[in-house]
């Protein structure tokens, strides 16, 4: 199956500003579906609300868009009542961890059979540029005209702590990567996070004085690095891109029927 | 594995909105942007069908089309 038949083309060209890395993401996680065989009916995407969450409405699987925030927790639902679907949940950074971070940290810690895909960049750009959980210390937003005195949260680093089973980062520059981590955390068993940068050129980059789309690209060139790289031993402010945690742990959908195992066989 | 040969890039006019990514990352430089400011393949002779401009469209708008 080609990447355009999971398409919903009749919504195209898509509502994304020109230049924003959304859509590349979009792409590579076509391609990695591609790429597992997938078939559309055997996919369930959850979303919440903010500009990455417009991206259940332009695949063909089972789509779900909800409230701000608690993506996770109706894919959780989604999940319970049908294991045998793959759940994948994009959201943006302040999706995903500022009004829906509680969501976060517990669906880790459960690992429930899900895929977490943080499309990070770094604002909330639907609603006008304030900043987000990731916007990190020193930067602009619209409600940080003097300058972000806030800590970003470090995704991997958070994500690992609660618990994830596969968690990764990668660019929207780094798209064969970025398709080969997400082929991964869509067939590793148990709740994978993947944290993908992303360039907001219209709000992010314009207040940031970064440049165009082309030039926030050239940054994630540029300011990432492989893990363990010799780069990241020189200069430490390289963003690391790769997968940080591949493990296997009890999934909580196989662990809940045992669960209903031993209480109707009236064991303990 | 034989290299692949170009037939040619399928892009979709009305998807594109010109951000100029395609252009900038081709290691050929087979990309432009015409007058109304869309992404159109000018040295299709140059392409080498690494699929870059493909793969890193935001817009989803491009296509490589590689001979059988």
């Amino acid at each position: 199956m080609a990447v355009r038949d999971y398409l919903r083309e009749r919504f195209f060209p898509h509502m994304w500003c020109p230049g924003c890395g959304h859509g590349t993401i979009l792409g590579a996680l076509l391609r990695a579906v591609e790429s597992l065989g997938l078939k559309k009916s055997e996919m369930v995407m959850v979303s919440g609300i903010g500009c990455s969450s417009r991206i259940s409405g332009y695949v063909d699987f089972h789509t779900l868009h909800t409230l701000h925030g608690r993506a996770l927790a109706f894919a959780t639902g989604v999940k319970l009542s049908r294991p045998e679907v793959k759940l994948m949940v994009p959201m943006g950074d302040g999706d995903a961890l500022a009004i829906g971070g509680n969501h976060f940290i517990h669906a880790a810690r459960r690992n429930i059979d899900m895929t977490a895909i943080v499309m990070n960049n770094r604002i909330y750009g639907m609603t006008g540029g304030q900043y987000s959980p990731l916007t990190g210390y020193g930067a602009l937003a619209t409600t940080a005209p003097y300058r972000n005195i806030d800590h970003g949260f470090d995704v991997v680093t958070l994500a690992s702590a609660a618990g994830a089973t596969f968690v990764a980062r990668t660019t929207a520059y780094h798209v064969q990567q970025a398709k080969d981590i997400l082929q991964k955390a869509i067939a590793h068993k148990g709740f994978s996070v993947v944290e993908i940068l992303s360039q907001c050129p219209t709000y992010f980059g314009r207040k940031n004085r970064m440049g165009s789309a082309v030039d926030m690209l050239r940054w994630f060139k540029e300011n990432t690095t492989k893990i363990g790289s010799k780069a990241k031993a020189e200069n430490p402010d390289l963003i690391e891109r790769g997968i940080f945690v591949e493990k296997q742990l009890p999934e909580y959908c196989s662990e809940y029927d045992k669960v209903l195992e031993r209480a109707q066989s009236g064991g303990s | 594995m034989a290299k692949p040969k170009l037939k040619e890039h399928h892009i979709e006019r009305e998807w594109c909105k010109g951000c100029g990514i395609c252009i900038e990352f081709c290691p050929k430089n087979v990309l432009e942007l015409d007058e109304k400011d869309k992404a159109v393949a000018v040295r299709l002779e140059d392409c080498i069908a690494c699929r870059m401009c493909e793969l890193r469209c935001p817009d989803l708008a491009i296509e490589v089309i590689v001979q059988e």
